[in-house]
């Protein structure tokens, strides 16, 4: 009788250990799906990936070690150079010019206004269209003949352009098109504008503050950290870019729009370079992991989180 | 009481000011007009985000001799439908392309929602050992650019002979998306716990907790899944092109790049391939104005958290 609490107590405890055990297994099992294709579609890949870039591989005669000499030869390759300058170009215009039109429009959305769901709507429209059949309508509104781009310049009297057919124009043109899809980014200041608690306005408010103060020292430093996320999301997606160029000039003219990731489709699909497509895909790897860790690393400078204060 | 002061002590100030000014000076007028800039402004945006949109319709529905005029009909005359039955016939099968898209999207779209809510519950309800560090492992994956794995998974999938097959588009969905996951997981947060426990001590286990509580209240974020993964499985551009070799196998997409490539340049095709295009893109509008409210939850959930 006099044991009876303590064996009591103990048999809780193995009680609770079992279903520890039991909701450590439940959580395996649960999460499994993921993590057995983390392993074979990511992990497994990304060491094969290694494995393949010291190889010369078409997938058909057997393929050879040739150690770092794709690497090396990325040095050497003027396509390589140029797709990495198109790509950076195309990124640093499409990712500034779409950061500022998108939060300007936030800006003006954010206001209480009737109708305004309709304007969202219009302008979140362009971004949800699957992006091939979009590029195929702008290849024709860039069309030189009877295109729409050069119909807008006659009406202004301006001479007509040779677009997306001229080595100056045509990657011009894909940021253009990137811009026609900002509205998802626009979705996501609008949401973390409307996040930003009213109290803090009436604070500033009542300190007497102007547009100006309040947008300083309120709204930027409260929207930091949704412009932190867009910003990394728009630079991994533009360092993407494939379907503009693709369908719309191939790359071309001249290879005035050879992008990264178009290069890298050729060197393995086109030119069944299968080791150097991986050499290629690393570097371009080692690239967007270099920009996001330094827009990470420059964040505690800009971005301000609520937490960190508490 | 605040706005009250501020205005007492601005009215004087006005008053003395020539009428028009003074009108300007009052807080009413000067709101009116800065509403009216602002619907200018999104109006004047309306206009060059729906340009393309119209440019597009207009040419679908153009005969090809309106199509080769300058300046352009801005109201074809005459309005041409046959455009859409003749383009979807005229050089390849789309009837065949509607039905492998078809066929793709609601097989990843079942994936999808099966593997994601499990494993977004596992993430969300169940504490197990290592739980964070494979949540930052997920999270991270959602960063990793696709193009890294993209070459070894051909080479995977063509040792397996899988190529030209719709199973590199299919199967890894059923193994969840970071994004989905992470959606669904920040969802089942919000749910308060008291649900599980109650549902616990009427003897219910994990699954059926799931299946029988939770998922019920998970309507939106399911709905927010299923419209993210059937537009992007039927805009997906990229694995299709890569997998799909054989012309009979291609999806819509697909087939509406390739009409392009063969007919690129000339104007007397323009009238189709803008009709065929116009019928691909269609659905997806369609889904979105449906699913909109969940779409915009869906997007504000993550982009809040993110």
């Amino acid at each position: 009788m006099a044991t009876g609490v303590p064996q009591a107590r103990a048999r809780l405890g193995v009680r609770r250990l079992k279903q520890a055990q039991q909701e450590n297994a439940a959580g395996y099992l649960f999460i499994s799906p993921w993590l057995v294709g983390f392993f074979v579609f990511t992990a497994g890949p990304m060491a094969i990936s290694l494995g393949l870039s010291l190889l010369k591989t078409d997938l058909l005669r057997p393929s050879t070690f040739v150690g770092l000499d794709n690497f090396v030869a990325l040095v050497d390759d003027e396509l390589f150079w140029k797709s990495l300058r198109n790509t950076a170009y195309y990124s640093l215009f499409s990712v500034a010019l779409g950061m500022l039109a998108s939060l300007a429009l936030a800006f003006v959305m954010n206001v209480r206004l009737s109708g305004i769901r309709l304007f969202r709507t219009i302008y979140y429209l362009p971004a949800v269209l699957p992006s091939a059949p979009v590029a195929i309508l702008w290849r024709q509104i860039f069309n030189p003949e009877r295109g729409l781009a050069n119909y807008l310049l006659d009406l202004l009297n301006l001479p007509p352009q040779k677009w997306i057919y001229s080595e100056r124009l045509a990657l011009p043109c894909l940021i253009a098109m990137s811009l026609w899809g900002i509205g998802s980014s626009l979705m996501i200041y609008l949401a973390g504008l409307q996040g930003i608690p009213t109290d803090l306005y009436e604070a500033a408010q009542i300190d007497g503050a102007g547009w100006w103060p309040k947008l300083r020292r309120v709204t930027l430093p409260m929207l930091s950290p949704t412009i932190f996320f867009n910003l990394i999301m728009s630079i991994i997606g533009s360092f993407m870019v494939f379907t503009a160029s693709y369908v719309m000039t191939q790359g071309g003219p001249n290879n005035a729009t050879l992008t990264y990731v178009l290069y890298l489709y050729n060197s393995a699909f086109r030119y069944f370079k299968f080791g150097y497509a991986s050499a290629l895909a690393w570097v371009l790897f080692f690239v967007v992991l270099g920009l996001t860790a330094l827009v990470f690393r420059s964040s505690p400078m800009w971005v301000y989180y609520e937490s960190e204060l508490r | 009481m605040n706005r009250a002061t501020e205005a007492t002590v601005q009215a004087p100030a006005s008053v003395r000011r020539a009428p028009l000014i003074a009108a300007w000076g009052s807080r009413r007028v000067r709101r009116a007009a800065g509403r009216l800039a602002l619907y200018l402004v999104l109006a004047a945006g309306s206009v060059v985000f729906l340009l393309p949109f119209y440019y597009m319709l207009n040419m679908a529905v153009s005969t090809p001799a309106s199509i080769g005029k300058y300046p352009p009909d801005w109201i074809p005359r005459p309005i041409m439908l046959s455009n859409f039955p003749e383009g979807w016939v005229a050089y390849y099968n789309f009837t065949k392309y509607l039905r492998n898209t078809l066929l793709i999207t609601s097989a990843t779209l079942v994936g999808q929602l099966v593997s994601c809510t499990l494993v977004g519950y596992g993430f969300a309800r169940l504490r197990f050992y290592g739980r964070g560090v494979w949540f930052v492992i997920l999270l991270s994956t959602m960063m990793l650019p696709s193009q890294v794995t993209l070459v070894p998974q051909y080479v995977i999938f063509a040792k397996l002979k899988w190529v030209n097959t719709y199973k590199p588009l299919i199967v890894p969905a059923y193994f969840g998306s970071a994004f989905y996951i992470f959606l669904l997981r920040q969802f089942f947060m919000t749910l308060p716990r008291d649900l599980d426990d109650a549902a616990r001590i009427d003897g219910c286990g994990y699954l059926s907790i799931l299946l029988r509580v939770l998922l019920p209240l998970c309507k939106p974020p399911l709905i927010a899944v299923g419209v993210f993964s059937f537009v992007s499985h039927w805009s997906d551009f990229f694995g299709p092109l890569i997998y799909l070799n054989d012309p009979e196998k291609w999806t819509l997409v697909l087939g509406t790049t390739a009409l392009v490539t063969s007919w690129g340049h000339t104007f007397i095709h323009m009238g189709y391939v803008m009709a065929v295009t116009t019928l691909v893109v269609v659905p997806v509008l369609v889904i979105y104005f449906w699913a909109q409210r969940y779409f915009i939850e869906g997007i504000t959930l993550t982009g809040v958290r993110g």
